[in-house]
C-alpha cells in the first residue's frame, strides 16, 4: 500500500508529462503517416481523380453559364453556380461529385490504419515506444484529414480560378465565406468518413475485411437508406389518402429519418450553404411558401439553417472516434 | 505436494548468491498474475532482474513468456500482484518505463517501403531524441548489428534475419537500461547468432544495462545467459544459474563422453560393447559429433558407482586395445534436458493435481474446461506415465 502511494505519480510529473510528451507522440505520428501519404500511390489517385473531376465540372458548367449569362444577369450568387450548376453533357455538379467521392476517400485513407500496422508487426514497436495508445489514432486522424483537406481546399480553390477565368466575374466576399463554408463542412464530413474508417480498422483484424465493411455501410446508406426511411416513414405515419396532416406527418417523419443519415446531413447542408436562395431545409407547406418574397439569405442566415447538421456531423465523428478509442485501450497488443 | 515444494523453490526465494550483487533489482515482480477469462497466462509470477545481467527467460511458446513481457511494459494489465521496472510501475507510468526499456518483439515488423535508417529515425522521434544525438546513435547501432551497409536500402529487401538485427538495433536506439528480446536470434545464422550474442555481452559488461531474454532456442541462451528462469504454463518454475540448474535437476544422472579415433579397421560395435563391459556403466550409446571423424559414445554411469573409477577402468581398456582415446569427459546435463526435465516434471505434478481435483463427481470436465492451450489436456494425458517415472 505505501509502497503505491509513494510511486504514485504526483501533478508535477503529470505536468511535465505533459509538457514534454503528451502533446508530442501524435505530432511524430502524424507527421510520420503524412509523409507516408504524400508519397503514396492513393494521394496521386486522389488527386488525378479529384482534379480531373474539377476540370471536367467547372469547364461544362461555366460554358453553361456563360451561355445563360445575359439572362442571368443579376441572379444572385452567380459565381457559385459554378459549383452548382449541370450541363448536358457531365450531368454532375462540383458539389455532387465531392459528395460522392468523398466518403470513398476518407475510408481509402483510414480503412488500414491500424490493422495494416498490426499485420506489418509493427503495432507492439510502435506501442512500445513512450507515447499513449491514442496518440497513434489521433496521429494518423490528423494526418488523414490534413492531407485529405489539403487536396480538398486547392481543388476548391482551382475550380474559383478556373471560374473566374472563364466567367470574368469576381466573386463578392460572401460568395467566398459560403466557398470556404462549404469546404470546412466537407472536411468535416470526410473526417466523419476517416473516423469511421479507422473505427473499422481498430475494430476489425483484416484490412480488407475492414474495407468492405466500411464501403458497405456506405453503400447501404447511399443507395437504401433513403427508401428504407420512405418505407418506414409510411408503415409508422401512413400518408392514408389527401387528408393534409397525414401528408405533411408523413413527409415529416420521412425526413427525420432520412436525417440519420450523414449522406443526407452533408446533402441539406451544401444546398443551403451553396444556394443563398434556401432558407430551409425542412418541409415548406404551399401556405408558408405562400406570397413569400423570392429572396436570398445572407452568410451568417445560411450557416444558421445549416448549424444543426453540421453539428450532428460533429457528433457522429465524435462517436466513432470514442468507439474506436475504447475498443482500442482494450485491445491486446498481440493480434 | 510436489507443487508446493516446486514454488518454494521457485524465484524470490533464491537471493543473488551466485554473484556479489550489492545492487537493487531493476525489475522485481510479485504474486503476478494475468488471466485472460478464466485461463491463467501468468500465475503468481515472482522475478528479480538485476542491473547487469543476461536473464534468459526459458519456456515452450504459449508458457506466458510474451504475457509476462508485455506485463512489464504497461502494455498489458496484471490482473493481480505487481511488477516493478526501474522502481516504477508500467500500468501507471507506462510512458516513463517505456522510455528506458528497449524491447525487441516476437516477430517485429518494420515499414517495408521505408529504409532502415528511417524506419529507426522513426523510433528515435517518438522518444524525443534531438536530431543529431538521434542521427549518431542510429549509425553506431546499425553498425553494432552488421547493417550498416545496408541502412539506406528499403526494408522490404531485407531478409528475415536483417530484418531481425535491424529490431535488435532499433531496441538498442533509445539507449536503454533494459533490454528485453523476444526470441531475438530466431531467423538469424548461426554465425550471426555468435555476433549478436557477443553485442549483448558488450553491451551488458560495457554499459550495465539489464538483459531480458525470452527465447525457446536453449543453446544459444545457454551460452549468454548469466541466469535462467524455466517457464511452464504460466509458472515460473525454476530460476538460477546454468550450472545450478543443472545440478538441481541433473544431481543423480552422470554421463561420461568417450571418444577413439577412427581408424579403417576399428569395429565400432565390438568397442561399444567392451565399454557396456566396464563396471559402473549402465547403458552405452553411440554419439555422433559434428565436426570430427571420431567414434563417440554416451556412457550412461550407475548413480552408486563411482565415476573416478568407472573412468579409470574404461581408459585402461581402451588403452589395452590398442586404440587411441580422443577425448573423456564428465557431462552435466544440457540446458535443453535440464528444460525436458522441469517441464514435464512440472506439466506431470500438475496433470496429477487436476486429475484429483476433478475425480470426485463430474470427470474431467475441469481440465478440459475453458482451457485454450494444450497444456492442462497434455499435461493430464501424460500423467500416469510421467508418475511411473518420477524420481521421489
Amino acid at each position: 500500500m505505501t509502497a503505491r502511494r509513494l510511486t504514485r505519480p504526483t501533478w508535477l510529473d503529470r505536468v511535465s508529462d505533459f509538457s514534454t510528451q503528451a502533446g508530442r507522440g501524435w505530432r511524430t505520428v502524424a507527421a510520420k503517416e503524412l509523409a507516408d501519404h504524400v508519397l503514396s500511390r492513393r494521394f496521386l489517385v486522389l488527386l488525378a481523380i479529384l482534379g480531373l473531376a474539377a476540370l471536367a465540372t467547372v469547364y461544362f458548367s461555366s460554358q453553361l453559364i456563360r451561355d445563360a449569362a445575359t439572362q442571368a444577369s443579376g441572379s444572385p450568387a452567380l459565381f457559385l453556380r459554378l459549383f452548382t450548376v449541370t450541363g448536358d453533357q457531365f450531368p454532375f455538379p462540383f458539389f455532387g461529385l465531392v459528395s460522392f467521392v468523398l466518403p470513398l476517400v476518407g475510408i481509402a485513407f483510414g480503412f488500414d490504419a491500424i490493422n495494416g500496422e498490426r499485420s506489418l508487426g509493427t503495432l507492439p514497436r510502435l506501442l512500445a515506444q513512450p507515447i499513449h495508445r491514442d496518440d497513434v489514432i489521433n496521429g494518423k486522424f490528423a494526418a488523414g484529414l490534413l492531407v485529405i483537406g489539403l487536396i480538398l481546399a486547392s481543388v476548391t480553390a482551382l475550380v474559383a480560378a478556373f471560374g473566374l477565368l472563364r466567367l470574368g466575374i469576381t466573386p463578392g466576399a460572401g460568395d467566398v465565406a459560403r466557398m470556404i463554408a462549404w469546404v470546412v463542412l466537407s472536411i468535416v464530413y470526410v473526417g466523419l468518413w476517416l473516423a469511421f474508417a479507422m473505427l473499422c480498422s481498430v475494430a476489425i483484424l483484416r484490412a480488407a475485411t475492414a474495407a468492405l465493411v466500411a464501403f458497405g455501410v456506405w453503400l447501404a446508406l447511399s443507395l437504401f437508406f433513403n427508401l428504407v426511411a420512405s418505407l418506414l416513414a409510411g408503415a409508422l405515419a401512413p400518408a392514408a389518402g389527401t387528408a393534409p396532416d397525414a401528408l405533411v406527418a408523413n413527409a415529416r417523419l420521412e425526413q427525420q429519418l432520412t436525417e440519420l443519415s450523414p449522406i443526407t446531413l452533408y446533402q441539406e447542408a451544401t444546398v443551403a450553404l451553396l444556394n443563398p436562395s434556401v432558407r430551409t431545409v425542412g418541409v415548406v407547406l404551399p401556405q408558408q411558401a405562400d406570397r413569400a418574397i423570392p429572396s436570398t439569405l445572407s452568410i451568417d442566415q445560411s450557416l444558421l439553417v445549416v448549424w444543426p447538421q453540421a453539428v450532428a456531423l460533429v457528433a457522429l465523428t465524435v462517436l466513432c472516434f470514442a468507439v474506436a478509442y475504447v475498443i482500442f485501450m482494450r485491445q491486446e497488443v498481440r493480434a | 505436494m510436489a507443487t508446493s515444494a516446486l514454488d518454494r523453490a521457485a524465484p524470490g526465494s533464491r537471493p543473488a548468491r551466485t554473484r556479489s550483487r550489492a545492487k537493487e533489482p531493476i525489475i522485481t515482480a510479485r504474486g503476478l498474475t494475468k488471466m485472460y477469462g478464466t485461463f491463467t497466462a501468468v500465475d503468481r509470477l515472482n522475478l528479480d532482474v538485476y542491473p547487469g545481467e543476461i536473464f534468459g527467460l526459458l519456456g515452450p511458446n504459449g508458457a506466458g513468456k510474451t504475457t509476462t513481457i508485455l506485463m512489464m511494459l504497461g502494455l498489458s494489465e496484471p490482473t493481480s500482484g505487481e511488477v516493478r521496472v526501474a522502481g516504477l510501475d508500467p500500468t501507471r507510468r507506462p510512458l516513463d518505463v517505456k522510455r528506458r526499456v528497449g524491447y525487441l518483439p516476437d516477430d517485429a515488423g518494420f515499414y517495408p517501403t521505408l529504409t532502415g535508417r528511417q524506419n529507426l529515425r522513426y523510433t528515435a522521434r517518438l522518444n524525443s531524441l534531438a536530431r543529431g544525438t538521434a542521427e549518431d546513435r542510429i549509425s553506431t547501432v546499425l553498425a553494432q548489428v552488421g547493417l550498416a551497409d545496408r541502412a539506406d536500402d528499403r526494408v522490404e529487401t531485407y531478409s528475415r534475419g536483417m530484418r531481425q538485427r535491424l529490431g535488435i538495433a532499433d531496441a538498442l536506439v533509445k539507449d536503454p537500461d533494459i533490454l528485453i528480446l523476444d526470441e531475438p536470434t530466431v531467423a538469424i545464422d548461426p554465425i550471426g547468432v555468435a555476433e549478436m550474442l557477443d553485442l549483448m555481452r558488450r553491451l551488458v559488461q560495457g554499459r550495465g544495462i539489464a538483459l531480458l531474454l525470452a527465447s525457446h532456442l536453449l543453446d544459444q541462451v545457454q551460452s549468454v545467459c548469466d541466469r535462467v528462469g524455466i517457464f511452464s504454463a504460466g509458472r515460473l518454475i525454476n530460476v538460477g544459474s546454468v550450472d545450478e540448474l543443472a545440478r538441481r535437476y541433473g544431481g543423480d544422472r552422470s554421463e561420461i563422453l568417450v571418444g577413439v579415433e577412427a581408424a579403417p579397421r576399428t569395429d565400432a560395435a565390438a568397442i561399444g560393447a567392451r565399454l557396456a563391459s566396464q563396471p559402473g556403466v549402465v547403458a552405452v550409446e553411440p554419439r555422433p559429433m559434428s565436426g570430427d571423424g571420431d567414434l563417440n559414445w554416451a556412457l550412461t554411469l550407475d548413480p552408486k558407482a563411482s565415476e573416478s573409477e568407472t573412468r579409470a577402468a574404461v581408459l585402461r581398456a581402451i588403452l589395452a586395445d590398442g586404440l587411441l582415446l580422443t577425448r573423456l569427459t564428465r557431462t552435466s546435463p544440457s540446458l535443453d534436458q535440464i528444460y525436458r526435465t522441469a517441464v514435464e516434471g512440472h506439466l506431470a505434478t500438475k496433470g496429477r493435481v487436476e486429475v484429483r481435483s476433478t475425480e470426485p463427481g463430474t470427470g474431467t470436465q475441469t481440465s478440459g474446461g475453458r482451457r485454450p492451450r494444450s497444456v492442462g489436456r497434455r499435461a493430464s494425458r501424460r500423467g500416469p506415465s510421467a508418475r511411473k517415472g518420477e524420481r521421489r
